[in-house]
């Protein structure tokens, strides 16, 4: 298999691995969306929902590994990628012109990856860590919903979770449409559509996620 | 014709040879709007000459826009701000008096700077010599009309054949990609009945060589195609992905 | 001695090259290995040939000045290639080609070369379009054509308006395909100084490293010089900055023959001077004449707006003066048109130039249509002037721009000097004194890839294969010789710049040297070009030093050349008492001021030698005329 493995390590393998380990989180962020939807309607509904997920917890178990080796693939090699980039490239001109033949979210994914992956972090060790490890939250029917409703009251927590899913929004705006010219799907008649699917959904995405704190923190009146 | 005249400040990088390192130097001139950009690098040049002093090394050849043998980073870009033109069409009346302009050499590790504003890229060459071709000796080939090619065909194949090998989407790159200028390579014969046969090993192997040679990944910000004074388009880059592809999972050669 | 043999073969023309070819001696496979083969210059005569040999399987060292094989100016060719495929059924044969070509070259080619040409224009099609030369096409898929240059039948074929580059990546590829494999060793960055003969064969050459400066000795069977031409001796002309005539110069100076080195051709459709400032002149593509319509005003000194001069003011005067050709005359017969009326007075706004109008082809065919045809055209000229000709007619004028002239070949394409070949511009053989548009990519290609393959052989195969070394005392010498000549400019440490000089000399050699010529304007050029040297030897300054890139080093060792290669220009101009093709002397009109040829006395080429620099003996070759009866060129 050494030839899979060149080709994955080309420059063009890499790029290939980030789109495709892209496309997965993409698909990924749909289901997590709808589920968490379900916070609107209230204790219950979402309560419901994890127990639904916790019945099928052997299946959902290799997701979480499937999810976890995506996330640390495009990771892993989104950081290879910027390191070997910027030695491609040591100096840079004393002018910058970046903002004439760029757009701010394909020359950014460095940066806004990186406080998504901080994000990430931060989530997982608050709500999916609490979810599955602390306690018996089997028992506690509403546990889940309560756990969600303490932690997006904590201003600073809303408000970067708020700040890093818009930034995750600029992310998804460049990764969507880069992840189809990586595969090779640009094609001048339904590549501008592809662009601007891509727009709506990081729009969707950032709008969607963005709600639950804001809604928590501001109109939510259970406290 | 002519306007009047222009007094502009540059600010010029100096660097003696490749080993040495480089720094801006001032300089001050006055030209006609109708002056080329590298006409007034000539003037300022036959004035240094004449005060005994080293000129500016610049490269420059047709002066038409087609040799690719220019291209100077003007304010950050390659070739300056107007789209599609080499260095040797941008005229000075895109500029105004009292500017200030900063020219630089194109910037990558795979093009090291030789002197002032000269860069290597001979490594274009050695990608080309990987596989920038179709493998036909002179003599015993068909006739030319026996092989059909649908126009639209024959048009893209000429829109990717139209690059100049400038370097400037390598330069204009954050990443020093230079995918833009293989890809252009690979599709120009990979559109074409002529270039099928050898489709999978000409860019399994100017891939490599590419990679290779340390030139960067490409990120897809579109920054060649924006400063690519022929137009090429990205999407000959999406094309040379889907060869790529096609060619590891189909090829049959284990070994590039 | 030299003796002048053309070598042309026995037989009916078209015969000629078959049996040629099949008389020529052959080298083993096995045995062409162990030939070095030198190849200066990597245009499309270059590339081709260096690709070529190296499939054979000959070792070839391939050098150019630039940075890359790809650079070379045939990249800037726009219009087309000639060939006689008659894909239209318009009735062009491989015979109309040729005398369309001997016609166009005003009787003063050679039949055979020409024949010859006309005959592998064909093939050359076929392989560029083997090797993806992207060339137009129809809806069916077929090659598309388009007349060019005058032509009666519809035989370019072209790709956009950048066919030259197409070509010349195609030659670039088959070369990079040969450096890949080995067989050809690319030197670039090297600029050709000396030709090393060794007892009287050509056994050598010796360059300059660009970037290090070291002065570099190789050897090889034969040495093959493919070095383009040498417009650039007028300072403004459409050749790149760097294209220069050291390489066949240097060698003409160790004795090969220059042949006709009057016969420049005035490319009728460039734009016109802005300022001082000007570095070059840009060609504007000569299809724009397919449309646009030439004129200036009726009036001298007439300053007003094009737009404002009114219909019945204006004379077209390319269509009155050559009703059938019109706009679309010949190259030579254009050019000189339009420096009549503005040696009249009556040049565009009082400038050196004259108009090419779209107005009537925009209303008859749409501005969509124009667009469509001319867009890329119009753009580069908006670009270029900040005139918008949509609007405003263009402003053009004659430019010199290719040079039927260079080194003497025989029918081999070898020049006196045995082991020395020539080819594309670089050699005096196929245009006469005047070349046809879309001709010079065919005969680039047509000595590359399909002549010098089988002439080469032929001589190699006397010459024994042993291994050559560069230790001979002639490389040293010649090594030597340079490094001299190097230190010499760097010491001369004078006031004047090298442009400063070469503007100088350009304009003495557009004045007097340049579309009109007579006889005392050549004499005084003569004295005036040496007066100039003389100070050039004296007063060049040259900065920096030979160790490393120093632009201005390889500047001034061209201008040295210029200065001599001017002066032979001249004599050779002087020396040929007619007019004919891109040769016009003002004493040697008819009447109605068109060219007057004077076959009696002068057909034949005017090979010189040189005996000591400002001294030089001529050699005549005569030309015969069996095929094509010699005739005046009547566009009228």
């Amino acid at each position: 298999m050494g030839w899979l493995s060149e080709a994955l390590g080309s420059s063009i393998g890499k790029k290939f691995v980030m789109g495709f380990t892209g496309i997965g989180l993409i698909l990924f962020l749909i289901f997590h969306l709808v589920g968490n939807f379900t916070l609107y309607g209230g204790p219950e509904a979402f309560n419901g929902y994890v127990h639904t997920l916790d019945i099928v917890k052997p299946i959902i178990r290799v997701i979480e590994v499937g999810l976890g080796l995506v996330f640390i693939f495009h990771i892993y090699n989104g950081i290879k990628l910027w390191w070997e980039n910027k030695k491609a490239r040591p100096n840079d001109y004393k002018i910058s012109a970046k903002s004439k033949n760029t757009t701010f979210f394909s020359r950014t994914m460095i940066q806004t990856g990186s406080i998504v992956f901080i994000f990430l972090v931060l989530h997982l060790a608050t709500f999916w860590w609490l979810f599955n490890f602390s306690g018996e939250p089997h028992e506690k029917g509403d546990a889940y919903y309560a756990i969600v409703v303490e932690w997006f009251q904590i201003p600073w927590y809303a408000i970067f979770y708020v700040i890093a899913v818009i930034l995750l929004g600029f992310h998804l705006n460049h990764g969507f449409q880069s992840a189809f010219q990586t595969f090779g799907w640009n094609h001048k008649k339904y590549f501008p559509f592809i662009q601007k699917l891509g727009t709506v959904y990081a729009v969707i995405m950032a709008l969607g996620f963005a709600s639950f704190p804001i809604y928590f923190l501001f109109f939510y009146g259970g406290n | 014709m002519s306007g009047k005249h222009l007094n502009l400040k540059l600010k010029i990088w100096r660097q003696s040879g490749p080993q040495t390192a480089g720094s801006f130097v001032d300089y001050q001139i006055e030209v006609s709007p109708d002056d080329s950009f590298l006409e007034m690098l000539d003037e300022l040049n036959n004035k240094l000459e004449s005060e005994g002093k080293e000129p500016i090394a610049f490269e420059s050849d047709c002066r038409e826009g087609i040799c690719g043998t220019c291209g100077l980073v003007i304010n950050g870009q390659p070739h300056g701000p107007i789209p599609k033109i080499a260095t040797c069409q941008l005229h000075m009346r895109n500029f105004n008096n009292g500017d200030t302009i900063w020219i630089e050499p194109f910037r990558a590790k795979a093009f090291p700077v030789l002197k002032d504003l000269i860069v290597d890229r001979s490594g274009f060459d050695a990608i080309m010599n990987a596989g920038g071709f179709i493998s036909v000796n002179t003599g015993g080939v068909p006739d030319a009309n026996e092989i059909l090619i649908p126009k639209e065909i024959a048009s893209a194949s000429m829109d990717a054949a139209a690059c100049i090998g400038c370097g400037a989407c390598v330069a204009a790159c954050k990443n020093a990609s230079a995918m833009l200028f293989v890809s252009a390579k690979v599709s120009q014969f990979a559109l074409l009945p002529q270039g099928k046969p050898e489709r999978f090993r000409r860019v399994e192997k100017m891939v490599k060589v590419m990679d290779d040679l340390g030139f960067g990944s490409c990120t897809n910000t579109y920054a060649c195609e924006a400063e690519c004074p022929k137009g090429i388009s990205v999407t000959n880059i999406a094309r040379m992905n889907r060869e790529y592809f096609l060619a590891k999972v189909k090829s049959k050669e284990l070994e590039v | 001695m030299v003796k002048l043999d053309s070598k042309i073969p026995e037989g009916h023309i078209s015969e000629k090259w078959t049996n040629h070819k099949f008389n020529m001696k052959l080298i083993n496979p096995a045995n062409k290995r162990k030939y070095d083969v030198i190849v200066v210059g990597t245009g499309l005569a270059g590339a081709s040939a260096a690709a070529s040999l190296a499939e054979l399987g000959y070792n070839v060292k391939a050098f150019t000045f630039h940075d890359s094989a790809r650079r070379a100016h045939s990249i800037s060719a726009q219009g087309g290639i000639n060939a006689a495929k008659n894909y239209q059924n318009d009735g062009d044969s491989v015979y109309r080609l040729f005398f369309d070509t001997v016609k166009g070259g005003d009787f003063r080619a050679r039949e055979a070369n020409v024949y010859r040409l006309a005959e592998v224009s064909n093939n050359i099609i076929d392989q560029c379009v083997a090797q993806g030369v992207p060339f137009a096409r129809e809806y069916g898929g077929l090659l598309d054509n388009r007349s060019f240059g005058g032509a009666q039948v519809s035989r370019t074929f072209y790709a956009r308006g950048q066919t030259g580059q197409q070509l010349l990546l195609g030659a670039y590829s088959a070369l990079s395909r040969q450096v890949g494999l080995g067989k050809v060793k690319m030197y670039s960055r090297r600029e050709m100084l000396e030709l090393v003969v060794v007892d009287g064969i050509a056994r050598g050459i010796v360059c300059r490293n660009l970037v290090n400066g070291e002065i570099e000795k190789y050897s090889a069977h034969a040495v093959i010089v493919a070095t383009g031409g040498y417009s650039n001796v007028f300072f403004l002309s459409t050749n790149a900055m760097n294209c220069n005539t050291t390489a066949i110069w240097r060698a003409h100076k160790k004795g090969a023959l220059f042949a006709n080195p009057c016969f420049t051709q005035i490319h009728p459709t460039c734009l016109p001077v802005h300022g001082e400032g000007q570095s070059k002149l840009t060609l504007m593509s000569e299809s724009l004449r397919n449309d646009g319509r030439i004129w200036v005003s009726k009036k001298k000194g007439d300053m007003r707006e094009p737009n404002d001069i009114p219909e019945e003011e204006r004379d077209y005067y390319l269509e009155r003066k050559y009703p059938s050709f019109g706009n679309l005359s010949p190259r030579d017969i254009s050019s000189r048109s339009a420096k009549e009326v503005v040696d009249e007075g009556r040049g565009a706004k009082g400038q050196e130039a004259v108009y090419l109008d779209f107005e009537d082809a925009i209303k008859r065919l749409g501005r969509k249509a124009i667009e469509e045809k001319y867009g890329n055209l119009f753009e580069i000229y908006e670009t270029i002037t900040g005139e918008n000709p949509y609007a405003v007619p263009m402003k053009i004028y004659p430019a010199p721009h290719y040079t039927m002239g260079g080194l003497w070949v025989d029918y081999n394409l070898m020049s006196n000097i045995p082991g020395l070949f020539v080819l594309g511009e670089a050699n005096f053989s196929d245009h006469g004194a005047n070349r046809l548009g879309a001709s010079a990519l065919m005969q680039g290609l047509a000595d590359g890839y399909f002549v010098i393959p089988y002439t080469i052989g032929n001589y190699l195969a006397a010459d024994k294969p042993e291994k050559l070394s560069v230790d001979h005392a002639e490389f040293e010498n010649v090594k030597k010789q340079t490094e001299d000549l190097t230190k010499k400019f760097l010491s001369i440490n004078g006031k004047q710049t090298v442009d400063d000089i070469h503007k100088r000399l350009g304009r003495i050699m557009w004045n007097k040297v340049g579309m009109g010529r007579n006889e005392n304007g050549l004499k005084e050029a003569v004295n005036e070009i040496r007066e100039l040297r003389e100070e050039f030897w004296k007063d060049v300054k040259v900065p920096g030093n030979d160790k490393d890139i120093n632009q201005t080093l390889e500047r001034v060792g061209r201008l040295a050349d210029y200065f001599e290669l001017g002066e032979l220009m001249a004599v050779d101009a002087l020396n040929r008492n007619e007019s004919c093709g891109g040769h016009f002397r003002e004493e040697y009109q008819t009447e109605e001021g068109e060219a007057l040829r004077n076959d009696e006395e002068y057909t034949y080429v005017a090979a010189w030698e040189m005996e000591e620099l400002g001294k030089w003996k001529l050699h005549k070759e005569d030309l015969q005329f069996e095929y094509v009866k010699l005739s005046t060129r009547s566009y009228k």
